[in-house]
């Protein structure tokens, strides 16, 4: 027992790091799309978690609202749109792929960890304190995030703003039903 | 004590699923959804990292990929809607336009 | 005020009637009266002012000299190089002069066109309101142009009303162009004309290349100089022998008569008109108008004097069998003509202007008359159908046989003394051996006599057969025979009384009566006629002189002795039909007009058809031919051009594309469309790179 309370914070990292590893496969591998939506909701989850458990308590929240509350609604319409009814008994996989699939990915990000090992992590170690940090005074992480957002990174994030209406109008073009019914007249004649 | 060498681990995981996702599926959706996975895995190194070294400039960055997310999720699932409408198919292998 | 100083009037007033004749009453089809009243007033007011005009000038100026109205400059063409070296100004103005010549005839001309106007009021009744307006028009156009052509100062502007006068008689014969052959006469007239335009232009052009200057005043006092016969002979020649083409075609001389007898289609006031009294004689008006160059040119006045006496004989022989009174009137003109011709021809130009003038009285007179028949007769025009008229048309009968008796040369009728004149001097010209060509002159002057004799054998052929025994018509004609209104007698009546008196009046044959001067209109006209005085005194005895008129007078009489002995005396003309079948050949020779119409048609008609098709042939052959081997040459040009673009350049083009297509080949099969293939290759690619950096690194 006193190796769980004195290994609280270990074990509570495992036991998340694993959930999300499962349901981050489960993405994956799940056949039906629905699935995987709801698998992916729940790595979203856990990782929000694991924010959290890293002082980012801020970045947590917006974790749960953006990912699990908004782009997750998105994929399900999305999914319920698409009309995907009965492909589950199609092929999910590419599987001629998979194997150059796995080797690839796993090559791929072993080498960016590596990178990321040797560049960063020789780089020591900061007070996680200042994550909260603001004008001296220990407001919280929210406060800190907002002050530093609003101050020094305020071109980035309207910038950011902009691409993200740019998005949305994007999505909205894509989306109108006429131009690609005209479109697709077009597309089937040829 | 945890290190960030374990978010750094499960990190790469995330992202190693996300990319082996992202070639092996033929469904354009799953195919966004395991881009979503690696996002989540750089949001996770950016947040270790800046957990580590008390910088909140990392968290910074993280919600500024979660922008970037949301709008590519945006774009892309706009783009599916299209492509059901044109093809009535969701199936990446089936569209190959740009075969040359 | 003095009127000739707006000379420009005169042709002027007729100008406005045609204009508004043609252009509005015609046009809105407004009503008969409206149309003859300003024709009327049109014709009138320059008949008026013509004789204002003339007598004012008579009275006030030097008439023995040309008084020229600028009314504005024409043409002015800069320094134009001549024959002889040197340049001149081609300055043409449309200048307007009164001078004897002039006078006579804007004197008779004004007035006997404004009969005739009077006179066409009664006779056209019967026609439309369209048809009428137009012909008033017409009628007022054909004044204006003869005003400008006896008017005209230049050349230039006599050649517009020459060919105004051309325009209208082809309008006016072919008046009644829905008929036919009245389209017909018209063409001929006016293609006929054209053949004589062509010398007149000719002649115009080498005027001003030989003289520089068109203006018979200054041409005038050119040819007046000293040496000029010297100097200018031979172009003086060329000139009036060119002038004479043209007076041939307009005053139907031989061999361009043709188009006169035909002409009598249009109605009969514009035949009395134009036809007879005043168009026909411009040719006689330009001759005598031009006088100098013939004077000069011994050798064009013989070709005058051979053409009018050939031309009098000639006509009077087909005039002999003709059976439509108006073909007889016709034909008399054509002598007649012929006689002015002669009298010009022998150098006696005052003498033939002096008949044109008579002339115009009697043949206006005759051709009136003719028309009151025609009129009577409802249209019918053959005399063999008529007979006794002179009980119903008194008057008619009357004023005609004066004409007659004019035209025939009894004395003292306007015709004797005017004919006279010009027998005599043709006589004279034999005489005196003028110029050397006596023998000729006197060949002509027995041709003229023979002619006279002829004249007053049909003339009154034509009067017996009209006028006097039975009527020979159907009976419905013979109710419908009248006497015609005012309108035409009063015209008649007039013209009558002047065939009588005109001649003698005007030119009293004083040389008969040791009264040289007497004659008022030899003597009016001499400061004109270049060189009269040098031969003024009369070369032939007294006695000669009136052997000659005794002569005359006695072939006319025995002209009409034969026509009373043959057509009065016997009513049922045996004498004439024994004679036309015992001398078929000559009577069909005759009464077919010698077969000049046939000829001209197979010589010159068929000639230019044969000529069209020939031409025809050469575009269809030769032209076309050209157009087509060219085409074929382009088209052989192009296939060889063709073929060069074909193998050559789109070879090469071709070659650069094959090359691009093999090496792209490699290449092309990297891009399979297969999104996830690229991802792969991306991945791959991105851990290679990585790879590379841990190593360099």
């Amino acid at each position: 027992m006193d190796f769980l309370v004195a290994h609280f914070a270990e074990l509570l990292f495992y036991f998340l790091a694993g959930l999300t590893v499962l349901f981050a496969l489960g993405v994956v591998l799940f056949k039906n799309p629905v699935h995987s939506a709801l698998s992916l909701l729940a790595t979203f989850v856990t990782v929000a978690m694991l924010f959290i458990f890293s002082h980012a308590e801020f970045l947590g929240a917006v974790q749960l609202m953006v990912y699990a509350g908004g782009i997750m609604v998105l994929f399900l319409f999305v999914i319920m749109l698409a009309r995907t009814e009965g492909i589950q008994s199609e092929a999910a996989f590419l599987s001629n792929m998979a194997p150059a699939a796995v080797v690839g990915g796993v090559l791929l990000g072993a080498l960016i960890s590596a990178g990321i090992l040797l560049g960063v992590l020789a780089s020591g170690h900061g007070n996680p304190a200042a994550l909260e940090m603001v004008d001296g005074a220990r407001l919280g992480n929210t406060e800190a995030v907002s002050m530093l957002l609003y101050t020094k990174y305020l071109i980035p994030f309207e910038v950011v703003s902009v691409i993200l209406l740019v998005a949305m109008i994007g999505a909205i073009v894509f989306g109108r039903k006429d131009r690609f019914s005209e479109v697709g007249k077009e597309e089937v004649d040829s | 004590m945890i290190s960030a060498t374990h978010y750094l681990i499960l990190s790469l995981i995330l992202l190693s699923l996300g990319l082996i996702g992202v070639m092996m599926r033929r469904n354009f959706i799953t195919v966004l959804m395991s881009l979503e996975l690696i996002f989540n895995a750089v949001n996770l190194n950016l947040i270790a990292f800046s957990y580590q070294l008390g910088d909140l400039s990392g968290q910074i960055l993280a919600i500024f990929v979660i922008t970037v997310a949301a709008a590519e999720a945006a774009i892309g699932l706009g783009l599916i809607i299209a492509l059901t409408r044109l093809r009535n198919t969701v199936n990446l292998d089936e569209v190959h336009e740009m075969e040359g | 005020m003095k009127f000739y100083h707006y000379l420009w009037l005169i042709p002027l007033f007729p100008l406005i009637g045609a204009a508004i004749n043609g252009l509005i009453v015609n046009r809105r089809g407004m009503g008969k009266n409206l149309a003859h009243t300003i024709a009327l007033i049109g014709s009138g007011l320059a008949w008026l002012w013509g004789w204002a005009a003339v007598l004012q000038w008579y009275l006030t100026e030097d008439h023995t000299k040309s008084y020229v109205v600028k009314a504005f400059t024409w043409m002015s063409g800069g320094m134009m190089p001549l024959f002889g070296g040197g340049h001149a100004p081609l300055e043409i103005s449309a200048s307007y002069q009164i001078d004897p010549i002039s006078a006579v005839m804007v004197s008779f001309v004004t007035f006997v066109g404004f009969l005739i106007h009077l006179y066409s009021v009664g006779y056209m009744h019967s026609e439309d309101d369209r048809a009428y307006s137009r012909y008033f028009s017409y009628l007022n156009l054909f004044m204006f142009a003869m005003l400008t052509l006896i008017l005209g100062a230049n050349l230039p502007v006599l050649f517009v009303g020459w060919e105004g006068v051309g325009l209208c008689s082809y309008l006016l014969i072919g008046f009644y162009f829905e008929k036919d052959w009245c389209a017909t006469a018209g063409k001929k007239a006016f293609i006929v004309n054209r053949i004589g335009d062509f010398g007149f232009l000719l002649a115009i052009f080498f005027t001003f290349e030989y003289f520089g200057t068109l203006d018979f005043v200054k041409l005038s006092e050119i040819m007046s100089a000293h040496h000029a016969a010297a100097q200018w002979g031979g172009a003086a020649t060329l000139i009036g022998l060119l002038l004479l083409v043209g007076a041939m075609g307009k005053s139907a001389q031989i061999p361009l008569y043709v188009w006169l007898p035909d002409a009598m289609a249009g109605p009969t006031p514009v035949s009395a008109l134009i036809h007879a009294a005043t168009m026909v004689t411009a040719g006689v008006y330009m001759v005598v108008r031009t006088n100098f160059f013939y004077h000069l040119g011994p050798q064009a006045m013989l070709g005058v004097a051979i053409v009018g006496g050939f031309t009098a004989f000639y006509a009077a022989t087909i005039g002999l069998v003709q059976n439509d009174i108006k073909k007889v009137l016709a034909y008399s003109t054509v002598s007649q003509l012929g006689y002015m011709f002669l009298g010009a021809g022998v150098g006696a130009f005052a003498a033939g202007l002096f008949h044109v003038v008579t002339h115009a009285f009697f043949k206006a007179c005759l051709f009136l008359g003719s028309g009151s028949v025609i009129h009577a007769c409802s249209g019918n025009q053959d005399m063999r159908t008529m007979g006794g008229l002179r009980k119903y048309m008194p008057k008619t009968y009357w004023t005609f046989l004066a004409a007659t008796l004019a035209i025939a040369g009894i004395p003292p009728f306007a015709g004797f003394v005017s004919k006279d004149a010009i027998l005599g001097k043709a006589f004279e010209a034999g005489f005196t051996d003028l110029n050397g060509f006596g023998t000729a002159y006197f060949v002509l002057w027995a041709l003229g006599l023979a002619g006279a004799a002829l004249t007053a054998f049909y003339m009154f052929r034509l009067v017996f057969m009209t006028f006097h025994g039975e009527f020979r018509g159907t009976e419905e004609e013979k109710h419908h025979l009248h006497e015609s209104p005012w309108t035409m007698t009063l015209p008649l009546q007039v013209l009558a009384i002047l065939s009588i008196f005109g001649g003698i009046v005007i030119g009293f044959p004083g040389q008969l009566f040791h009264k040289e001067g007497w004659s008022f209109i030899d003597g009016f006209l001499a400061p004109m006629m270049v060189g009269v005085h040098e031969h003024g005194e009369h070369a032939i005895s007294f006695g000669l002189e009136w052997g000659l008129v005794v002569l005359s007078v006695l072939v006319a009489c025995g002209g009409i002795f034969v026509a009373w002995s043959m057509y009065k005396k016997d009513p049922s003309f045996s004498v004439p039909k024994s004679l036309a079948e015992r001398f078929p050949r000559a009577y069909q020779l005759l009464l077919n007009k010698y077969w000049v119409d046939e000829i001209y048609d197979v010589l010159f008609v068929q000639a230019c058809i044969k000529l069209a098709d020939l031409l025809w042939e050469f575009d269809a052959r030769v032209v076309d031919g050209v157009v087509n081997g060219t085409r074929h040459l382009t088209v052989g040009t192009s296939f060889v051009s063709g073929i060069f673009d074909l193998r050559v350049v789109d070879g090469i083009v071709n070659l650069v594309a094959t090359i691009n297509y093999r090496a792209s080949g490699a290449f092309r099969r990297l891009q399979v469309g297969f999104t996830q293939g690229y991802a792969m290759v991306m991945v791959f690619g991105a851990a290679l790179l990585l790879a590379v950096f841990f190593i360099s690194f």
